[in-house]
């Protein structure tokens, strides 16, 4: 699939989703109801963001989850508590994350592997911070969360933005190129003189970063963390880079796609509440989405490699 | 002869799963130092007892990850959970049902393995996103049929699987048939070739015959047997599936995969290793309970030894 298309899938199943969730119930087509359904996207949609600049350098995040879910935790006591002293151990965690890229290029690691391990350091640690749930959300970022601009609800004003500014950050910034060339041919990028170790870092800081933002989003949203909050973020990142039309290699990413990806993600859940479906196949049915759009999208990929199989002999 | 065995002595720690094992024993005795040598032969059975259940799921994913990069099973929690629950379910604690249910158990592994596969192959679905949307629909199926109830095992098989013969725990016993039957399997046969050569170059592989769609489906659905095996042995261990059951078994098994020296690019794996990773990862467990730590800083640590291990053992002899 060629740019052009990579975004139309995307596009097209978030529309049939939509337009079946409005068939079945005409009242979500509203200014709350869309809030409603698109609530809990937010955070969702950033976590995708953090997961795609990590696939980008062709690496794989399986502690996402648990790190959103420590960014809530220390969101929701000692960014309330002691805001400067929050700051401080938010700004050291995507310096983490930075150090992680790191290592694990200079290294050669496994990032599956890696992440793996942090993904015990991060819940351990939001073990440590709340072993039960409770804590409460900064007054700001509650604010934040609830404010309801004219016309179009704040959730979906704030997923255009995220998928605005990452847009620009990645696919139209020379460093964004970088970026993405580190995960097209690394070589290349370290023959040209360019540290790949220092944009491997980078990659992963932004991804430190986009986490941090979903945490704390995600508490603005609930009000009260738990160690135990964003665990399923780390599936439904990956599923939702690759809805949106991102590869596992070679750089190839959507952050608009991804975006969408994790819209359509979070929409599956209320399609299927309005369905009545039974909550026991809840997770199943997401599963079934998430074959159903890439089964469609090898449809895609086949008529066009046709055509222009037919092209050339034409 | 002596000089030869010295020479074999001194080769060990070249062996790629040497680590695995020297580091277990530190655990081991840096735990019974704590207890002043008692309850070293408990620690010893419960340790052989649950790296079992490990090695067994470890395998399966080792051959998975040998295909290459990109290959790793992510259904392995969903699956046994799934093949625990239809299994108990099936066998209603009735004795004369034992080996039907196993049955039922390994029909399931079938199942699920050749549905990753099927995904995968007509697809075209990169196998992480394959298991893992199909450990979904798994997981779907096992909440459905659960309904929270723990139906608990026959009493013959709850007994055979806590037992042990001679002092050997039963289920270390089953693990290491199995291990040795990977073994053979990988090291001594041309399947075990087919495997490897997949993975270290899939165009020269197929190039030269190889039938590498049979290879990889035979290989996906060892992983799901395997791992289904697991779930039926442990639900009857821990009296009854639960639907949580299978949570910790993903990490566990690509990390005793990687903890016991086999390549996570591929192409070059090694059995004895899964052994030991899997020991490793217990008694780092254990070793950090008995030192009283609470569960966040026991979290933390296995973490941190897991990274610390991989970061030393690999990283070098491999270009970029």
């Amino acid at each position: 699939m060629n740019g052009k298309y990579r975004i139309l899938l995307p596009v097209l199943s978030l529309a049939f989703l939509l337009a079946a969730v409005f068939y079945l119930q005409p009242r979500a087509m509203s200014y709350f109801g869309l809030n409603l359904l698109f609530n809990l996207a937010v955070p969702i949609a950033l976590a995708t963001i953090a997961q795609m600049m990590i696939m980008m350098v062709n690496d794989i995040d399986l502690s996402i989850g648990t790190f959103v879910s420590f960014v809530a935790c220390v969101t929701a006591t000692f960014l309330h508590d002691t805001p400067v002293l929050g700051v401080a151990i938010l700004l050291a965690a995507i310096l983490a994350y930075a150090g992680l890229g790191a290592l694990i290029h200079i290294r050669q690691l496994p990032a599956i592997v890696v992440t793996l391990g942090m993904s015990f350091v991060w819940g351990g640690l939001a073990v440590l911070l709340l072993p039960s749930p409770g804590g409460t959300a900064p007054v700001w970022i509650r604010s934040l969360m609830t404010v309801k601009p004219p016309l179009v609800p704040m959730a979906v004003v704030a997923c255009v933005l995220i998928a605005g500014i990452s847009h620009f950050l990645i696919m139209r910034s020379s460093t964004g190129t970088l970026l993405r060339a580190v995960g097209g041919n690394a070589q290349a990028v370290a023959r040209s003189g360019w540290s790949v170790a220092k944009l491997k870092a980078g990659a992963y800081a932004l991804a430190g970063f986009f986490g941090v933002l979903s945490g704390v989003c995600l508490v603005g949203l609930t009000t009260s963390a738990d160690a135990n909050i964003a665990l399923r973020y780390t599936l439904l990142s990956i599923a939702g880079v690759i809805l949106g039309g991102g590869e596992f290699t070679g750089g190839k990413i959507s952050p608009v796609g991804a975006v969408i990806g994790a819209l359509t993600l979070a929409l599956a859940g209320s399609f299927l509440s309005f369905m009545r479906l039974s909550p026991d196949w809840q997770i199943g049915a997401q599963g079934a989405i998430l074959i159903l759009v890439l089964a469609v999208r090898l449809l895609f990929s086949r008529r066009n490699r046709k055509w222009k199989e037919a092209a050339q002999n034409g | 002869m002596d000089k030869s065995f010295v020479l074999k002595l001194t080769d060990l720690p070249r062996r790629p799963w040497f680590w695995a094992f020297a580091a277990s024993v530190l655990a081991f005795g840096a735990t019974t130092y704590l207890t002043d040598g008692r309850g070293g032969a408990g620690l010893l059975s419960a340790a052989l007892t649950f790296a079992a259940f490990s090695a067994i799921v470890g395998l399966g994913q080792m051959f998975v990850i040998t295909l290459g990069p990109g290959n790793v099973d992510l259904s392995i929690p969903a699956t046994m959970t799934l093949a625990a629950t239809l299994a108990l379910k099936f066998m209603h604690g009735e004795t004369a049902l034992v080996l039907p249910g196993l049955g039922v158990a390994l029909l399931v592994g079938l199942g699920a393995g050749g549905f990753n596969y099927a995904l995968i192959r007509l697809l075209r679905i990169p196998p992480i996103i394959a298991t893992l949307s199909a450990s979904f629909l798994y997981q779907s199926l096992a909440i459905w049929s659960n309904r929270g109830l723990r139906i608990k095992p026959p009493e013959v098989l709850a007994d055979f699987t806590t037992g042990s013969f001679f002092g050997i725990p039963n289920m270390t016993l089953i693990g290491l048939l199995i291990a040795v039957l990977s073994w053979i399997v990988l090291e001594r046969s041309i399947f075990g070739r087919w495997v490897s050569a997949f993975g270290q170059n899939t165009r020269a592989a197929r190039l030269s015959g190889v039938p590498v769609e049979v290879v990889r489906a035979v290989t996906y659905i060892s992983s799901a047997v395997l791992a289904s095996l697991t779930g039926y042995f442990l639900a009857s261990f821990s009296g009854g599936a639960a639907l949580n059951m299978g949570a910790e078994y993903l990490l566990i098994s690509i990390a005793v995969v990687v903890i016991g020296g086999s390549s996570i690019a591929g192409g070059n794996s090694n059995v004895p290793g899964i052994w030991g990773g899997a020991l490793l990862m217990f008694l780092i467990v254990s070793m950090l309970n008995s030192y009283g730590l609470g569960a966040g800083v026991r979290l933390i640590m296995t973490g941190t030894i897991i990274i610390g291990i991989v970061a030393a053992a690999s990283g070098k002899g491999r270009a970029v």
